[in-house]
């Protein structure tokens, strides 16, 4: 199990806990403001656009190139950003702070 | 603003993407009243996309595809009535009528009852072997059924995304698949002869054939098989046939109602009808696009979900325009195909291969110097460049477009 912690444009924090599924599907279900989900996870949207903690990044790791091509020419693209429907909750990511971009 | 809604009922008649989206958007907009999803479709509100894609080739159920957990219905308090097929819109009374008799009242009414599959009357398919469409779960699942009773030789009628897609998935399943397509190239409705050549080659390297110029004109099924036959006299063999030629507007019930139908039921730039109590959505809206300036109907994910949130926030009284540029997705193998704009109308087309990866095109549709769509294969920036300039009415520099050795950038072009 992870729990994840979304933080909203608002500033309001929303601590969230899942085992299966994308860190997009568990924002959804916890009606984190700012993460539609519009294309249902296949990376073409960019309504899933998240900043990870930069202490967490490693965690998290890298975007694919597809999802890296998505994201490198957004206005709010920053270094730790990931489109969170590429993120499979996992163990692994038990933890993170995502912020969310819109 | 809001007026008092904790005592009113909406009512959405579909319980699909634009439905379901449209349900949680209202309740996130502050709509207090009661929320009542009907569909006649009995599996849980998924999503359509992967059934010709993922699904196909999956061991698992759609239950991995909901568009909403289940939990969110509780927890939003969306009532899903499942299973039940609504036949009339009485609208003086404010009222539905559902199949078991029941009748239900509404303040305001969606109609998002999307699209059927369209079944062409060819001769003998009615009596033929294992026919399927592929629209719903249901239709997924029973062609996953049909293909494991080692029933593998599967003809698709109709080169279209969905056709070509369910090729894609079944012969990754080791099916023996061809595609029969009436017109002289695939996808003719929707791409540029660039692009059909691009997936027909696709498909021949994956072993499927795909023929076009082939008007199926009969079917018969002896031997334990089927035959489809063509006007050119030429016959196939399958024990499975997938019929993908088009879908068929649900507007039957808004028609009957005597609501404005085009060729779809025609809605105002909040997605609100003729009747001030009625909305629809989705596949089923005759709608204006504000970007290119005309009326269109759409069969695309990305409409049902904005029109679902333009309508919520209507009716929370909250007037906003529709103004999407479209957008759409296939997946077929390892390709990504991904499309922005509407391109009817174009007169001119630049085809750009990058040099720097495998696989990686974009065929960028314009009008004299308008630029009104980009299909991008593996190209995401090409998508996402070509959406930008599309939404500012960007002058492209062709001769810069159409020179490879300038990479692609947002400056690049300009
Ligand atoms: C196999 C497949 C692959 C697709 N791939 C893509 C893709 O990659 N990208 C993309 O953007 N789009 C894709 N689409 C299109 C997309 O799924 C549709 O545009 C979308 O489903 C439209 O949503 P909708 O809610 O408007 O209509 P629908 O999804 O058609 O839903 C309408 C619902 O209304 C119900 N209904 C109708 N009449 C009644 C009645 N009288 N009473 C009760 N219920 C009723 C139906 O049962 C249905 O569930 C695909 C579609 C299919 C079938
Ligand atoms: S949900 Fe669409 S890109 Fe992530």
């Amino acid at each position: 199990m992870a729990t994840i912690t979304f933080i909203t444009n608002d500033n309001e924090t929303i601590i969230a806990e899942g085992t299966t599924g994308s860190v997009m599907e568990l924002a959804v279900q916890n009606k984190v403001k700012g993460i539609d989900g519009d294309c249902g996870g296949v990376c073409s949207c960019a309504t899933c656009h998240v900043h990870v903690e930069a202490e967490h990044w490693e965690k998290i790791g890298a975007p694919s190139e597809l999802e890296n091509d998505m994201l490198e020419f957004d206005e709010n693209v920053s270094e730790y950003s990931r489109l969170c429907c590429q993120i499979d909750v996992t163990d692994a990511i038990d933890g993170v702070v995502l912020k969310v971009v819109k | 603003m809001l007026t008092e809604t904790s005592n009113k009922i909406c009512v959405v008649i579909g319980a699909s993407h634009a439905g379901v989206n449209f349900a949680f958007a209202l309740r996130k907009e502050g709509w207090e009243g009661e929320i009542i999803l009907f569909d006649s479709d009995p599996d849980f509100p998924y999503h359509r996309p992967p059934l010709s894609k993922a699904y196909l080739t999956s061991e698992e159920g759609t239950q991995h595809d909901l568009l909403f957990p289940k939990q969110n219905y509780e927890t939003d308090n969306v009532t899903l009535k499942l299973g039940q097929t609504i036949s009339s819109i009485h609208r003086k009374e404010k009222s539905i009528s559902i199949s078991d008799g029941s009748v239900q009242h509404y303040d305001k009414l969606v109609i998002s009852t999307g699209s059927r599959p369209f079944i062409p009357s060819i001769k003998g398919l009615n009596t033929a072997n294992n026919v399927f469409a592929m629209r719903t779960a249901e239709d997924a699942i029973n062609i996953r059924n049909a293909l494991k009773k080692n029933h593998n030789k599967v003809v698709i009628i109709g080169g279209g995304y969905i056709g070509l897609e369910t090729a894609a998935s079944l012969s990754k399943k080791g099916a023996l698949v061809t595609v029969l397509e009436r017109e002289e190239r695939v996808l003719s409705r929707v791409t540029a002869p660039e692009m059909s050549t691009y997936f027909e080659e696709l498909h021949h390297n994956h072993g499927v054939s795909i023929l076009s110029n082939k008007n199926v004109k009969s079917v018969d099924f002896h031997n334990k098989i089927n035959e489809v036959h063509c006007d050119d006299s030429s016959s196939y063999k399958a024990d499975i046939i997938i019929v993908g030629v088009g879908i068929k507007v649900n507007t039957e019930l808004a028609e009957k109602a005597g609501l404005e139908i085009k060729d779809g039921i025609k809605v105002d730039a909040y997605c609100k009808t003729n009747d001030e109590n009625i909305y629809a959505l989705g596949d089923c809206t005759y709608h204006y696009n504000l970007h290119y300036k005309k009326y269109i109907r759409l069969e695309s994910v990305q409409n049902a979900v904005d029109q679902a949130k333009i309508a919520a926030k209507s009716i929370c009284g909250e007037d906003i325009a529709y103004n999407s540029i479209p957008w759409f997705w296939s997946d077929q193998y390892d390709v990504k195909l991904q499309m922005v704009g509407l391109s009817q109308g174009y007169n001119q087309t630049i085809k750009r291969i990058e040099t720097e990866r495998d696989n990686c095109q974009s065929v960028w549709y314009f009008k004299d110097d308008e630029l009104l769509a980009v299909d991008a294969i593996n190209n995401a920036k090409a998508y996402i460049l070509g959406t930008r300039f599309i939404q500012k009415n960007q002058i492209i520099d062709k001769n810069k477009l159409s020179d490879i050795s300038i990479g692609i950038t947002p400056t690049s072009f300009i």
